[in-house]
C-alpha cells in the first residue's frame, strides 16, 4: 500500500512531477557523465596501452615514453638482454624522430616517424597496402598522404634534418610508400610515418646509431608484469620500466584535474537532485498534512508514513535517473567530441567510456540520494500532531 | 453491563500564549458494551477534545482512560497507533477519504496496515460496502461520490478491523437533512448489530437517536456522566 499511495501522490500533480523528473534526469545525466569521466579515463587509458598486449614500457631513466628527446643507447644489447629475461614473450624497440620531405617537388611536410620492427610492433594497425618488409619500405597515415599528395606506391625522398652551415638536408633516404596505417598513440591530425628501426637509426647518423626512444615489453600470460618490470630495471641502470599501473597513475596525476572536476560537478549535481526532491516532497507533505493526520488517526503507523514518503523520493529519483542515463549518454558523446579536439590526443583515446558499472554507481548514488531526500519530509509527515492537524484542517 | 470505556477525572489543557485553556476539567463517565452515546454541548465545550482523547490521538494531562481494559493514557505513540488500528473506528465530519483511492481501497487501507491477507481484505471490503449500501460504487473515487456516500465509505473504513468502539465527530455535519437522516438510520442499524458508538454531535436528531446523551459545558459534564 505505501508504494501505491506514493505513486498516487506523485500522480496527483502530473505537471509538477514531470518537471521534477526532468530536473532529476538532468542531474542524473550530469552525474553519470562525471562518473564516466572519472572512471572511464583510467579504464580507457589502460585499454589504450594494452591495444597490442604490451604491459611494460622501458624509457630512458627518469622519463616517460616520448616525454622528451632522450634516447637509450646500446639498444641492441639491451633488447637482447630483456628478451632473455624469464617471463618475457616479446620485445619491441621503437625510435621516434621528426622527418621532413626532402624532394624539391614536394611541399615541406614534417612527420613524426617511428622506427620499429613490424613483426613485434605495437604502434599501428595496417589499413591498406603491405607492411614494412625492407629498407626502402615506408608506412604512412592518411594525414601525411593528404598533406604531401602522395599515394601508395609513390617513391619519396625523406630527411631527418637540415644542416644550416652546409645548407643541406641530412640523413636522406629514398623510400616507397608500401602501406597506409592508423597509429594508436599519435594524434590523428599529426602526419606520421613508420620505417624499419635500422633505417631510421641510419638516417639519424651517429647521434641515433643503435639508439631507441622506447622498448615495449610483453610479459607471458600468468606472469605478474610487476615482477618482469623489476627484472628489466635490473638489466640496465640507464632505463626506467613503467608498468600499466604505473603509466596509468602517472597519467592520472597529470589529468588529475579532470577527476577533481568530475567529482566536484558530480557532487553538485547530486546535491541539486537531493534538494530538488526534498523541496518537492516537502511541499507535497505540507499539502497532504490533513490526509496524513487522518491516516495516523485510523492507525497507520509512523513507519508506514515514512516508507510512503521515502518511496516517493526513491520513485522520483529512480525514474528520473533512468531517463538521465539516456540523456547522459547523449551528452557524453557530445562532450567527447569537444574534448577529442584537444591538440595532440590520439584518435583511439576516449574520455567517456560507458560501463554498466558506471550506470550502476550513478543509479545507486541517486537511489541513496532519493532516500536521503525523503528523510526530512518523511520525518515532518510522521511527526505531525494528529489532533492539532485535524483541528486546523476542520477550521480551514 | 460491561463498561468498554472508563473515563476518570480526565483533564486536558492547551497553552495559548502566556495562559492556558482548560479544554477538559476532570471529566468522568463510562460507556457500556453495545451502547450508543451522544456527547452534546455548545461549540468549544470540549466535545472534540474528549473524543480525540478517547480515540488515542491525543493524550490527557491528567486522569485515567481505559478502553477495552487497556490504559490508553499510559500508552506510547507506537502502542496507541496499534490500538487505534485494531480497537477504534474513526468517522470524521469531513469524511477524510484518500482522494486518490477508490471506495474499496479506502476501506481496505486499515486492513492492509493490519497486514490481513489480501483475500480476507477483499471479502471484508465487499461485506462492508454491501452493509453500507455501496457495493455498486466500490471502484468509484471519493470525488465521484455524494457526501452521504462518502460518509458511508468512511463508516465502512472505520469498521474494517472490527473495532471495539466507533467514534464519530459530527458525522452529519456536512450532510443535508435527508442524507443526515439516512446516516442516523445507518448508525441505528450499526448499534443494533452490536457496535458500541460514541458520537459528538450538534445534530438534535442524531443525539435523540442515541441511547444516552452526555451534556457538556466549559470542559465539564453537566449531565449523563457518572453520578
Amino acid at each position: 500500500m505505501p508504494i501505491r499511495l506514493a505513486v498516487l501522490a506523485l500522480w496527483r500533480h502530473p505537471a509538477r512531477t514531470l518537471l521534477a523528473l526532468l530536473g532529476i534526469a538532468v542531474s542524473a545525466a550530469l552525474l553519470l557523465d562525471m562518473v564516466m569521466l572519472a572512471t572511464g579515463m583510467r579504464e580507457n587509458f589502460q585499454g589504450f596501452l594494452m591495444l597490442k598486449g604490451y604491459q611494460l614500457r622501458v624509457a630512458p631513466k627518469g622519463t616517460l615514453p616520448f616525454d622528451s628527446d632522450a634516447t637509450i643507447d646500446s639498444a641492441t644489447a639491451l633488447v637482447a638482454a630483456i628478451a632473455r629475461l624469464q617471463g618475457v614473450t616479446a620485445v619491441s624497440p621503437v625510435l621516434g624522430a621528426q622527418v621532413q620531405t626532402a624532394s624539391p617537388v614536394d611541399s615541406n611536410v614534417s612527420a613524426f616517424t617511428l622506427g620499429l620492427f613490424p613483426n613485434v610492433q605495437g604502434d599501428y594497425e595496417l589499413l591498406r597496402g603491405t607492411d614494412l618488409s625492407d629498407s626502402t619500405s615506408l608506412i604512412a597515415n592518411d594525414r601525411w598522404l593528404a598533406a604531401t599528395g602522395h599515394v601508395l606506391g609513390d617513391t619519396v625522398l625523406l630527411a631527418v634534418g637540415y644542416d644550416p652551415q652546409l645548407r643541406t638536408v641530412v640523413g636522406q633516404r629514398r623510400l616507397v610508400v608500401r602501406g597506409v596505417a592508423r597509429f594508436f598513440y599519435i594524434a590523428a591530425t599529426q602526419p606520421t610515418l613508420a620505417v624499419l628501426l635500422p633505417v631510421l637509426q641510419a638516417m639519424g647518423g651517429r647521434e641515433r646509431r643503435d639508439r631507441v626512444s622506447l622498448v615495449m615489453v610483453k610479459a607471458a600470460d600468468g606472469v605478474d608484469p610487476e615482477v618482469v618490470r623489476a627484472r628489466v630495471e635490473k638489466v640496465s641502470a640507464r632505463v626506467s620500466a613503467i608498468s600499466l599501473e604505473g603509466a596509468t597513475s602517472a597519467v592520472e596525476q597529470r589529468l588529475g584535474y579532470f577527476k577533481q572536476l568530475a567529482l566536484v560537478l558530480g557532487s553538485i549535481s547530486l546535491a541539486v537532485g537531493v534538494l530538488l526532491v526534498t523541496t518537492l516532497i516537502t511541499i507535497g507533505v505540507n499539502e497532504r498534512a490533513g490526509e496524513i493526520a487522518v491516516l495516523r488517526a485510523i492507525g497507520v503507523a509512523k513507519g508506514s508514513i515514512v516508507r510512503q514518503v521515502v518511496t516517493e523520493g526513491v520513485i522520483l529519483t529512480g525514474v528520473g535517473a533512468l531517463a538521465g542515463i539516456g540523456i547522459g549518454l547523449v551528452t557524453a558523446r557530445w562532450l567527447e567530441r569537444i574534448l577529442s579536439d584537444f591538440p595532440g590526443l590520439p584518435a583511439t583515446f576516449h574520455f567517456f567510456v560507458f560501463q554498466p558499472r558506471d550506470a550502476a554507481i550513478a543509479l545507486g548514488l541517486l537511489a541513496l540520494a532519493g532516500m536521503l531526500a525523503g528523510i526530512y519530509p518523511a520525518w515532518r509527515a510522521a511527526s505531525l500532531p494528529i489532533a492539532g492537524t485535524l483541528r486546523r484542517e476542520a477550521v480551514a | 453491563m460491561t463498561a468498554i470505556v472508563q473515563v476518570r477525572d480526565l483533564a486536558r489543557d492547551y497553552s495559548m500564549g502566556s495562559g492556558a485553556v482548560h479544554a477538559l476539567r476532570g471529566v468522568s463517565f463510562d460507556v457500556n458494551q453495545g451502547e450508543w452515546v451522544a456527547i452534546v454541548g455548545p461549540s468549544g465545550c470540549g466535545k472534540s477534545t474528549l473524543l480525540n482523547l478517547i480515540g488515542a490521538v491525543d493524550t490527557p494531562d491528567s486522569g485515567a482512560l481505559t478502553i477495552a481494559s487497556q490504559r490508553i493514557d499510559r500508552m506510547n505513540d507506537g502502542d496507541a497507533t496499534a490500538f487505534r488500528l485494531r480497537q477504534i473506528g474513526f468517522v470524521f465530519q469531513r469524511f477524510y477519504l484518500m482522494p486518490a483511492l477508490s471506495a474499496a481501497e479506502n476501506v481496505e487501507l486499515p486492513m492492509a496496515e493490519a497486514r490481513l491477507p489480501r483475500e480476507e481484505r477483499r471479502a471484508r471490503v465487499r461485506e462492508l460496502l454491501g452493509y453500507v449500501g455501496l457495493a455498486e460504487r466500490a471502484h468509484h473515487r471519493p470525488s465521484q461520490l455524494s457526501g452521504g456516500e462518502q460518509q458511508r465509505v468512511a463508516i465502512a473504513r472505520a469498521l474494517a478491523n472490527r473495532p471495539a468502539l466507533l467514534l464519530a465527530d459530527e458525522p452529519t455535519g456536512e450532510l443535508d437533512a435527508a442524507t443526515g437522516l439516512e446516516m442516523i438510520e445507518l448508525f441505528r442499524r450499526l448499534n443494533r448489530d452490536g457496535t458500541t458508538i460514541v458520537v459528538v454531535t450538534h445534530d438534535a436528531q442524531m443525539a435523540a437517536a442515541a441511547g444516552r446523551r452526555i451534556q457538556m459545558r466549559d470542559g465539564a459534564i453537566i449531565s449523563g456522566g457518572l453520578a
